[in-house]
């Protein structure tokens, strides 16, 4: 390993490590009470989704907006696992959470392969469409519990369970698409005749990215399930897809730091302007409006923010050469 | 028959009742260095999109080394050995230049998905190996100061130059140049042919090209092949090419 890779890597480590201290003194302390906490879970979930789906939109460049749908399918696979009582406790929780992933993967794999033949604006409606077909589906079906829904799946509402599962997805699909297949990806997003054109397999990266992406919206989907407990089909309809498109598109496509970020502030405003309920959704897309006129490609753009790029920046002051780090 | 390295056989094809092309035939011997001219819309691009399968050809047959590539994706086809440029530069704009050749030496790097999530050791081989290679095609272009730039943010010369030095991270047997010298001004022309016969004198690589400048195309080129309403109209040493009749026809029209 090179060693400036190295030094990344452990600045990384110690930010994320940095970050989870903080937030248990925060709990131990008494600073954030229990319901802060049940937010800083859902940030949990939400930073997977925002970044599981900007993978897709962000770096293959496609629009999709049936996110909430492989969602669904990986709460439910999660709570129906978890009620045949096979594997109980932690364990259970991430074999859980593992077939979640993988049962919306498959999913993703058999919907992306016919859906992603179309551009722009077709695969948007089929996409949702798909979502909206999965939903009625689990409404339709007994042993999804109908319209009513699972009730009484076995609580997980660890925080520091939850932190370091999200920090090690959003980790795995940042090295993916920093490694040949994400390039590929990138490539495909930038301009697909070119990608062709220089041998990218487009039907299979593309596929790719979307299973990768419903994979992870599945691991989602089980924490969710298991942090709420009771969950329904109306849940994951078309706004919640919504939403996390939102997440993306505000954070900048493309960008993980971006999309984490956005996560964490659209879910932590909304809750905090609870109190004020009537101006709640006005504030809410008011601040979407302005980040829209003010910054159209999102907060971050395409770019990651890196804290070593600081460093170099401050460096650069004293006179020292830096070089750019292009991903 | 040993070292051609492209042949074409009657190769036509038909847009909806539009000949495009029509009985194309040409066989490109190893290490050869050919100019296909004509007038605009004569079927020179799309002579490229035959070969590169983009298009399927409705007629005839293409072999590369002897084998036929009709009905291959174009991915597989440069897999088989041709890699080309394309008259509008269509880079890689957001990824660094850098990156622009990796993902062309995509096609030849083995790690797995896996390997790449979990950072094992085939990734930080392979990683290391390609990036050496790209930067050693770089330097060859006099690019290696731009490695991690965005391609965008390159002069348009240089990313003519780029969208070459990506053709060549496909490790070809075959270049296409589709118009490299379009847009360019003297002097960038001036460099061009000499990255041109760099390749060809270093690499021994056989490369095909579309070009307007007829500077460049005589000073290069060593047959020529006219190309004129998708039909092949001459064909041979570029001096007495310049000097048919037919040809100065096509170009300038009738004279009365
Ligand atoms: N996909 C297509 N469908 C229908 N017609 C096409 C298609 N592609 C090319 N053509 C037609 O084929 C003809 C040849 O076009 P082509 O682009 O190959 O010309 P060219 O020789 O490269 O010209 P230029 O010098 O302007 O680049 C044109 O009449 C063009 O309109
Ligand atoms: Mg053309």
């Amino acid at each position: 390993m090179p060693r400036d890779k190295k030094l990344i890597y452990l600045i990384n480590t110690g930010l994320v490590l940095i970050l989870f201290a903080l937030l248990t003194v925060f709990e131990a302390s008494g600073v954030f009470t229990r319901y802060s906490m049940s937010i800083v879970r859902l940030v949990c979930i939400n930073v997977i989704l925002a970044t599981s789906l900007n993978v897709t939109v962000g770096n293959l460049g496609q629009i999709t907006l049936g996110h909430a749908g492989f969602m669904s399918i990986g709460a439910y696979t999660a709570a129906l696992f978890a009620k045949t009582e096979v594997i109980t406790g932690q364990g259970g929780y991430y074999i859980g959470m593992i077939l979640a992933g993988i049962c919306a993967g498959i999913f993703g794999i058999a919907i992306g392969i016919p859906v992603l033949r179309l551009k722009g604006d077709y695969l948007a409606i089929v996409t949702l469409a798909f979502g909206e077909i999965i939903r009625v589906l689990i409404e339709y079906f007994d042993f999804t519990g109908g319209a009513q829904g699972i009730n009484g799946i076995p609580r997980m509402q660890n925080f520091s369970v939850m932190f370091f599962v999200a920090v090690i997805c959003v980790t795995l699909m940042y090295s993916v698409m920093t490694s040949r297949h994400g390039r590929a990806i990138l490539a495909i997003r930038e301009d697909e005749i070119a990608a062709q054109s220089s041998g990218i397999n487009i039907t299979y990266y593309k596929t790719f990215a979307f299973t990768l992406s419903a994979f992870f919206a599945g691991v989602a989907g089980a924490m969710y399930a298991h942090n709420i407990g009771t969950i329904g089909a109306s849940f994951f309809n078309y706004n919640k897809s919504f939403d996390i498109l939102v997440m993306v598109v505000l954070g900048g496509m493309g960008s993980f730091t971006g999309a984490v970020i956005s996560a964490t502030v659209l879910t932590v405003v909304p809750e905090t302007l609870r109190q004020f309920n009537e101006y709640r959704m006005i504030v809410y897309s008011l601040l979407l409006i302005m980040v829209m006129l003010f910054r159209p490609e999102g907060l971050l753009g395409r770019k990651e923010f890196h804290i070593t790029k600081v460093v170099d920046k401050l460096r650069n002051k004293f006179g020292k050469q830096s070089i750019e780090g292009g991903n | 028959m040993t070292n051609q390295v492209l042949s074409c056989k009657n190769v036509g094809i038909n847009f909806g009742g539009l000949q495009a092309v029509q009985d194309f035939n040409l066989t490109i011997d190893d290490g050869e260095l050919i100019g296909l001219i004509g007038p605009n819309g004569a079927g020179k691009t799309t002579v490229f999109n035959l070969i590169t399968g983009v298009y399927t050809p409705t007629e005839g047959e293409i072999l590369l080394s002897g084998i036929n590539i009709i009905g291959k994706m174009p991915h597989q086809i440069v897999r088989y050995g041709i890699a080309r440029t394309f008259q509008n530069i269509r880079l890689f704009d957001h990824l660094s230049v850098l990156d622009n050749l990796k993902v062309a030496a995509n096609k030849d790097m083995r790690y797995s998905i896996f390997s790449g999530m979990f950072r094992l050791g085939g990734y930080w081989r392979e990683e290391s190996e390609v990036t050496d290679k790209a930067i050693e095609i770089l330097d060859i272009f006099d690019m290696g100061k731009h490695a991690y730039k965005y391609a965008n943010s390159l002069s348009y010369g240089e990313q003519r130059k780029l969208e070459i030095a990506r053709a060549m991270a496909t490790d070809p047997k075959l270049l296409l140049l589709d118009e490299p010298a379009a847009g360019m001004n003297p002097t960038e022309t001036d460099e061009l042919m000499d990255t041109i016969m760099l390749i060809r004198n270093e690499f021994g690589i056989t490369t095909l090209l579309i070009e307007h400048d007829m500077r460049l195309v005589l000073g290069i080129c060593e047959r020529l092949m006219v190309l004129n309403y998708g039909q092949i109209l001459a064909e041979g040493n570029p001096r007495d090419i310049v000097n048919d009749p037919l040809v100065i026809e096509a170009y300038l029209g009738k004279g009365e």
